[in-house]
């Protein structure tokens, strides 16, 4: 019997919407029977980052912006690992931003949940790609005067397979979104809510309530023109659930080493390739 | 005895191709070859050149003075002309010179053929080049016949037949007037620096190679790449350099063996995951291979400018291990080594190469398979090891799923055992923030000092690993250069010429450095102590080495021979630069 899924005492601040979230994590990871020594989790820097610290399971935590490329790479080197990566809206989208669009090109089989609460809260409350034009903020003086970036039309545009929003607020409905991301093969990423109780007074829980509805059978997430609909709709309402969902050939199915005999790092290499490589200068 | 002889064209008139069916043709006719690159940055025009050096023992390094000159464009001819040898050739395309020239007091070195006029009657201007080869294998009595065995290899087969009569017109309008050095190389290998550094990465079981493309380590991505399948690695290329070495610690961490390659531009992106794989303790190889900076600079030529950089760059201490690629063969050796220290050592190893090795080739000695590790892999610890887990305390101390392996584990030689996850028992938890033995942030003062002590005990085993500098020259010598990396050759050139020299007043040795960090210094003092006096020889402006020598031996070089024009020194010119400007 292997053993469950254990979280441990965290530094985040008390009311912080990162605890619903760990427990949803745990939740799912304990309802899709996975065994811990099998799951990896990755993280970059960040409040949300720390998450890989305070559950049983293998850890990597490294640098800010960072996580999707050792990640992507993990899960290359052992196609048994199942990999999620745990990190927020500045490390995902600002900091990381250019492996966000990258990784979900390559289409390695990951689930990705960004904790999104518009706003920097290990930096203590700067604007991040997400946060409200107008916002006012230590730096963002006279209020943040940049766009949003909105993840979900970002995805979509770039060709995710898995994309989908979550709130801490309905914690049944984030396990559902955390398990379908971590089944579905290829890169899945989870937008979630989860407000910064100490750095931002503006997106708070009763902010998200008051706007969070969930989708409902009406919409269709393989219909990419409905996905791109709903995920533009982000003001008084705005949509939780998989806004989108469509299998696409995985990273490893396409790769001509991964895509036959095992995982990576059990295979032997032949001194004799070697030898015949070296003989091709003769 | 060497023989040296320049192909120089346009970008995109098929220079290289035709200098390395050449080359190949020559070697397998027993010939030793060291080939050149000298290329400009860009795709089409401009003026490329490569200087093919071929005799009958191993040929080191290139030299200035030809022999011959093989000239594709008005351009090559005029530029170069006055290096070739009076009983030297212009073998000229007769298409480029004006009729005066062809006229009356012609140069008599001229060799002017109709390389484009048979190459346009044989219906493809392309196979230019290989008329230009057919006519030089005629000068110097070299089998025609060898050409047939080695145009496959750089041609589609469709073009075969064409370029196989390109050879033979070219043959047929000259006539023998040299001879090929008869040598012993004909089943040597004949491949460039970064193939031999790739080679050695795949000997040494590589599983993951992400980079990013940047001149001039492209060729490492290129030759993996086109083996990878083969192989089984994955070679990915990567958004940018920084995803490209955190690509590379991820699938480290995982368990397989994992690089890097870049130039020092892309390493500037690197450095903080640098940082990262030395407190996180993830075997890393890195291969910085030299162009010279700052920022974007000569992006084709050569320099050794990023010494001082590589060896101190990211915020923090940590421990690394620099290693300077010297010649072709050691570029195949170090990489098996890098791969074994990062493991054994569990840190960054940096391989320094730099472009005029890089884009070399040269002939080397079939590599010997006992040299290739037998199932290279990391070194794993497979969670038996009772004194890990004394009292199955540790990760996770009454938790649940706690293991009790501690990743950094406290041990006398500050390496911790490995394992690796869902391989190994238990949980394994790395990071870049301070930790404790458990992986787990900590802010303890103890435990921060005690980690910060842990890592850099590793310098100490490092230490023990060594590899000193190799002496070239005469033994008790009176003046000793200093050098390093791909300066080997010249440096070796040029320690035979000075000391062949009827008129010498001194004697002279030279020490090329491999390994760089930790500087090894053991035959470095005995040396100096027996020396009137140092002089540094470095590929930039700031004699990177000496202060490197002085801060880690206290000793000062005497002179600097120093150069950072982007082109390599001969050994001609070193020997001629010390007699001017280090005279004794």
């Amino acid at each position: 019997m292997s053993p469950a899924f254990a979280t441990r005492e965290t530094a985040w601040c008390p009311g912080c919407g990162n605890f619903a979230l760990l427990e949803c994590l745990k939740t799912a990871l304990n309802e899709l029977g996975l065994d811990p020594e099998r799951v990896l989790l990755v993280a970059g820097i960040g409040q949300a980052a720390k998450t890989p610290q305070y559950v049983t399971s293998h850890a990597f935590c490294g640098l800010h912006g960072r996580a999707l490329p050792p990640a992507a790479a993990a899960k290359m080197a052992n196609e048994d690992l199942v990999v999620v990566v745990s990190t927020g809206d500045g490390d995902t989208y600002g900091e990381g931003g250019n492996h966000f669009l990258h990784n979900i090109r390559r289409n390695v089989d990951i689930a990705h949940f960004v904790h999104d609460n518009q706003v920097y809260g290990l930096t203590k409350g700067q604007a991040s790609p997400t946060t409200d034009i107008g916002q006012v903020t230590d730096v963002q003086v006279t209020g943040n005067q940049n766009r949003p970036l909105n993840p979900m039309l970002t995805a979509l545009a770039a060709g995710a397979g898995f994309v989908a929003r979550g709130f801490i607020g309905d914690r049944e409905q984030l396990t559902d979104l955390m398990k379908a991301a971590i089944r579905h093969p290829g890169y899945a990423l989870v937008d979630i809510f989860q407000p910064c109780v100490s750095f931002n007074k503006v997106n708070t829980f009763a902010y998200y309530s008051k706007r969070v509805y969930r989708l409902g059978p009406d919409h269709d997430p393989s219909d990419f023109a409905a996905a791109l609909r709903v995920a533009g709709e982000f003001g008084d309402r705005i949509p939780t659930g998989i806004l989108y969902q469509e299998q696409r050939p995985t990273f490893h199915q396409r790769h001509p080493v991964l895509s036959a005999g095992g995982p990576l790092l059990d295979r032997k290499r032949d001194p004799a390739l070697v030898a015949r490589f070296c003989r091709e200068f003769v | 005895m060497t023989c040296n002889l320049l192909i120089g064209g346009a970008a995109g008139q098929g220079i290289e191709t035709t200098a390395a069916i050449l080359e190949r043709i020559l070697k397998r006719a027993g010939a030793h070859v060291f080939s050149h690159r000298d290329l400009m940055s860009r795709i089409r025009g401009g003026h490329n050149f490569t200087q093919v050096r071929f005799g009958n023992a191993p040929v080191r390094c290139h030299a200035d003075r030809l022999n011959g000159l093989v000239a594709f464009t008005r351009e090559t001819l005029d530029l170069h002309r006055d290096r070739v040898a009076e009983d030297g050739f212009l073998l000229v395309d007769a298409a480029l010179l004006p009729a005066e020239e062809m006229a009356g007091n012609r140069d008599p070195r001229l060799l002017p053929l109709p390389l484009s006029a048979i190459a346009k009657e044989l219906g493809n201007p392309k196979v230019e080049g290989n008329v230009a080869v057919g006519a030089l294998l005629r000068l110097f009595g070299v089998s025609r016949d060898l050409a047939d065995g080695v145009l496959p290899l750089y041609l589609k087969e469709s073009l075969v037949p064409i370029n196989q009569q390109a050879i033979d017109r070219g043959y047929a309008l000259a006539e023998p007037r040299f001879s090929c050095p008869p040598g012993d190389a004909a089943d040597a290998m004949l491949l460039s620096g970064n193939r031999a550094l790739a080679l050695g990465a795949i000997a040494a079981g590589v599983k993951f190679y992400s980079a990013y493309p940047m001149s001039p380590s492209t060729s490492i991505l290129e030759y993996l790449a086109s083996k990878g399948v083969e192989a089984g690695i994955v070679v990915e290329q990567a958004e940018d350099e920084i995803a490209a070495v955190n690509m590379a610690l991820g699938a480290s961490f995982a368990g397989v063996r994992a690089m890097t390659g870049t130039s020092g531009g892309g390493f500037c992106l690197m450095v903080e995951a640098l940082g990262f794989a030395g407190i996180a303790e993830i075997p890393l190889v890195v291969a910085d291979i030299q162009r010279p900076g700052p920022a974007t600079g000569l992006p084709t030529r050569t320099e050794q400018s990023d010494l001082k950089f590589v060896l101190s760059c990211a915020q923090g201490e940590f421990p690394r291990m620099v290693i300077a690629l010297r010649h072709h063969a050691d570029a195949f050796r170090q990489a098996i080594r890098a791969f074994d220290l990062a493991d054994r050592y569990q840190l960054p190893v940096i391989l320094l190469g730099d472009q005029y090795l890089a884009d070399a080739t040269a002939t080397v000695p079939l590599f010997d398979p006992s040299e290739i590790p037998a199932d290279p892999r990391p070194i794993v610890d497979d969670g038996r090891d009772e004194a890990n887990d004394p009292d199955g305390e540790g990760a996770a101390v009454g938790e649940a799923g706690g293991s009790g392996y501690l990743r950094y584990r406290f041990t006398p030689d500050g390496v911790s055992p490995r394992r690796i996850p869902a391989r190994s028992p238990g949980f394994v938890a790395i990071d870049s923030d301070e930790h404790d033995e458990s992986g787990r942030i900590t802010e303890s003062a103890d435990m921060r000092t005690r980690m910060v002590d842990k890592r850099m005990k590793k310098l100490e085993g490092l230490r023990q690993e060594l590899q000193e500098p190799e002496f070239l020259g005469e033994d008790g010598c009176g003046t000793l250069l200093l050098g390093w990396g791909s300066l080997y050759g010249p440096l070796a050139e040029a320690v035979s010429i000075l000391n062949a020299d009827p008129d010498r007043t001194d004697s002279y040795g030279a020490l090329v450095f491999g390994d760089l960090w930790p500087l090894p210094t053991r035959v470095l003092l005995a040396r100096a102590a027996d020396a009137r006096r140092l002089v540094d020889v470095e590929q930039n402006a700031t004699a990177q080495l000496a202060d490197l020598v002085r801060q880690e031996t206290g000793l000062a070089c005497d002179a600097r021979i120093l150069k950072y024009d982007g082109r390599q020194l001969s050994g001609e010119e070193i020997a001629s630069r010390i007699r001017k400007e280090a005279r004794p």
